[in-house]
């Protein structure tokens, strides 16, 4: 099996390349790059993301073909597909940070930022919060309700079917933290530093 | 709810661990990758290296040790010391650190910060406030506490937030070592001024100064080395205490 992790100048993805090939050890192949053949050739796909919401939107627009052949992967053939972080956030039709900017559109919402209440709360949002399962979800198989997951973000996406989440964590309000739309999967959280109940949601998605 | 996080230090000079534990099941006891292994299988909610390698060519060094660690450790990674440019914080960054920490650089050029926030996220730009107490004010020190720059270490605070900073580092330099606790007002008054995360550094000498950094200093995070050397407290010891005294921690 071909895991591929997309490699789109989206910052820093050392952490996630580490994580997967410590799970995959030799029975998985874990790819890192942004070769569209690859792509289409490879099982599962993973999409991380860092920084701005704008910022990982160029920079995935910025290699042609690169959001035709993701969509084709995950829209049109239905392949298991994992966004992490910002990765997650760019399924929306659209995102505030920065600017006004268009996602992919595979969940229909949006991305804000988290209301602070006044400063009452710090943003980022960063450290480790519990996770409400609200869904089963593949990912989530023995990873047991109220888990710890290590956090880093000032953004949210808030997505207009309420179905798809599988998972909120309470920072300000109950903010999505997970997703699961048919073979779309997301987590907002950071699986590849939350410990091992990360690299655990990490193996389910790799043995799904 | 969001948990408050302990963070062990490791002082790491050529590529070695200078301040670290002492724990007889360890084959190493330089080892850095060891040490971090460690931290994090005890419950770390994250592990900093402060790299004090005094010359130039052994500044390679700790890319080596990151690079290793990262592939171990799978808690967010933090590394400070040195770091003087966009393409030093890039290379750490790929070597497998997931934020780095910026002191000096910070202070003599902020676009190192502006610039580097925008390249990579604010998420992984912690900007390091070594400050020191000079009559009602604090002021920020650089190039390890040696040069004192006379700048205002509140306003500063707020400064390198608008820059683009995730997270503030403060060590207060007059507790640093002395292990008599963090300095409460510095927290407090910096954690106030400013909406992103403050990490507190400096004085810890029991489990009391981490409760006190949080309640009292308003800080999200705790930064210790010493008490967790030589295995007088483990960061899991740490963590049930703080329990005990009703601050939230992952456990």
């Amino acid at each position: 099996m071909n895991v591929t992790i997309v490699d789109y100048n989206s910052g820093n993805i050392s952490s996630v390349i580490n994580s997967f090939k410590e799970v995959a050890q030799d029975k998985v192949n874990i790819e890192v790059t942004s070769d569209l053949n690859k792509i289409k050739s490879s099982d599962k796909v993973v999409l991380p993301g860092q920084g701005s919401f704008k910022s990982c939107v160029d920079a995935l627009n910025i290699i042609n073909g690169l959001s035709d052949t993701l969509n084709e992967f995950a829209i049109m053939n239905k392949k298991p597909l994992l966004g992490i972080c910002v990765g997650l956030q760019m399924f929306a039709d659209v995102g505030y940070e920065e600017t006004e900017t268009k996602g992919l559109g595979w969940i229909s919402g949006k991305v804000a930022k988290i209301d602070n209440q006044n400063g009452k709360y710090k943003l980022p949002h960063i450290g480790w919060n519990q996770i409400n399962i609200v869904k089963d979800s593949k990912i989530f198989k023995d990873v047991e309700n109220n888990s710890h997951m290590y956090f880093v973000h000032s953004y949210e996406f808030i997505p207009n079917d309420k179905s798809v989440i599988s998972a909120t964590t309470d920072y300000s309000s109950n903010i999505v933290c997970s997703v699961e739309k048919e073979n779309i999967f997301g987590t907002q959280f950071h699986p590849e530093k939350s410990d091992k109940i990360g690299l655990k949601i990490i193996d389910n998605f790799i043995n799904l | 709810m969001l948990k408050n996080r302990i963070i062990p230090c490791l002082d790491v000079k050529n590529g070695r661990v200078v301040k670290g534990i002492n724990f007889v099941d360890l084959k190493d006891a330089g080892d850095p990758v060891e040490q971090a292994k460690i931290y994090s299988d005890g419950g770390a909610d994250e592990i900093c290296f402060l790299d004090i390698t005094a010359s130039n060519e052994n500044r390679d060094i700790i890319y080596e040790v990151v690079e290793k660690t990262s592939k171990k450790c799978f808690v967010p990674l933090t590394v400070g010391g040195g770091i003087r440019s966009v393409e030093d914080i890039n290379k750490l960054l790929n070597c497998g650190a997931d934020k780095v920490s910026i002191n000096t650089a910070a202070v003599e050029n902020s676009k190192v910060v502006v610039d580097s926030s925008k390249k990579f996220g604010s998420q992984c730009i912690v900007v390091a406030i070594d400050a020191k107490k000079n009559g009602d004010k604090w002021e920020v020190f650089t190039h390890g506490g040696r040069n004192n720059s006379g700048i205002d270490a509140l306003e500063y605070a707020k400064k390198m937030e608008e820059n683009g900073a995730g997270e503030l580092l403060v060590t207060s330099m007059d507790r640093d070592g002395t292990q008599v606790g963090y300095d409460i007002d510095l927290m407090s008054k910096i954690s106030s001024k400013v909406n992103i995360p403050v990490i507190a550094s400096g004085g810890v000498g029991n489990l009391d100064h981490l409760v006190d950094g949080i309640k009292l200093g308003k800080a999200s995070a705790v930064l210790a080395a010493s008490i967790f050397h030589y295995g007088k407290h483990s960061v899991k010891e740490a963590k049930e205490y703080l329990d005990s005294k009703g601050i939230p921690v992952r456990i």
